[in-house]
């Protein structure tokens, strides 16, 4: 017979399973250059915005996936807002005009304010 | 093909496709990909992974999605502003409700259009487009020349589109790359308060769910 403090309250997320950034997060997209398949456009790495949302649910990395090599794992998309005036110093139109994509986990980090 | 295809697509020979014989022409020899392509599938069917009807099924399922399958939900987000709130919440589920099936894993963001947010769409890397509800991408949404310029100055090529944003109106582009589709709701046009739910969605074009262009009434001010 199981003892009260080994039971286990509510559904235990698996790793990856619970978002590491939240609406409103300021985060930076990472620079990297992997070979093959990715889903990060170069246009963006290195570029600084805010998370919007987090896309429900989590999903497996596509980078990983587009090997046969994920094993399962998932993580969360975020759908980030990037100023196009971060993204092209020059751009023309109005400063609030602004870039939306969904990033996977792995390529982002948090900017600390 | 409309002006504004053209328009997109003039730098590039193959976006014309209007002699007939082009289309049913054969090459002198398969290319490289269409032989990658057959021995693939081939190989897969003799592997048993799936069988060649089923392949001729899901061609089937995709030449059944158009456009007037967008239009109807949006016309339905126009008229009853409880699907609207369901279909900005979660559009997948709430074409679901009206027996657009998804036969992919993608889910439906929607992002409405209002007098201070214009949103286009675009897929950089490669041409991700909401398949189950509006069919097969235009020509130009996959080529290059969109695919770059919609991120870089995109009022620039609203613009060729004929569509004129004001400087205070923000304009949201998405870029589409993963497991997220993009619809745009477009505004509903002003003077079509009289109009049924079926003239409403005679009114949503394609393009108006790119983002591209306004949904508009039509040149005689009546859907009918």
């Amino acid at each position: 017979m199981y003892k009260a403090e080994w039971r286990i309250i509510g559904p235990v997320p698996a790793f990856g399973e619970t978002p590491l950034f939240m609406p409103g997060d300021r985060v930076r997209i990472l620079v990297r250059w992997p070979v093959g398949h990715y889903r990060v456009p170069i246009y963006l790495r290195g570029k600084l915005g805010i998370v919007e949302t987090i896309i429900e649910p989590p999903a497996v990395d596509n980078e990983q996936e587009g090997y046969g090599r994920n094993a399962g794992e998932k993580r969360h998309y975020y759908r980030v807002a990037v100023q196009l005036t971060e993204i092209w110093p020059a751009y023309a139109g109005s400063s609030r005009d602004s870039l939306h994509i969904e990033v996977f986990e792995t390529w982002l980090e948090r900017i600390e304010t | 093909m409309s002006s504004q295809d053209q328009a997109i697509s003039s730098t590039h020979e193959h976006g014309v496709h209007d002699h007939a014989d082009a289309d049913v022409s054969e090459p002198a020899r398969p290319g490289y990909y269409e032989v990658m392509e057959t021995a693939v599938r081939e190989l897969l069917i003799e592997r048993r992974f799936f069988e060649a009807g089923e392949i001729r099924h899901q061609i089937e399922v995709l030449d059944s999605r158009t456009p007037a399958l967008g239009a109807k939900v949006v016309a339905r987000a126009w008229v009853d502003p409880e699907f609207r709130a369901r279909f900005l919440a979660n559009g997948r589920t709430a074409c679901e409700e009206l027996g657009i099936t998804f036969y992919d894993d993608t889910q439906l963001i929607v992002l409405e259009n209002t007098e201070k947010v214009h949103n286009l769409i675009v897929c950089t890397l490669c041409s991700c487009y909401p398949r189950p509800v509006l069919g097969l991408p235009p020509d130009w949404y996959k080529l290059k020349p969109y695919r770059a310029r919609a991120v870089y100055e995109p009022r620039a090529v609203l613009a060729e589109f004929g569509t004129i944003i004001p400087d205070d109106v923000e304009i949201r582009v998405s870029d589409s790359t993963a497991q997220v589709r993009f619809l745009v709701l477009p505004r509903r046009p002003e003077g079509s308060e009289h109009l049924t739910e079926e003239q409403l969605a005679a009114l949503v074009t394609r393009d108006t769910m790119i983002g591209v262009v306004p949904a508009m009434l039509k040149p005689d001010g009546d859907a009918s």
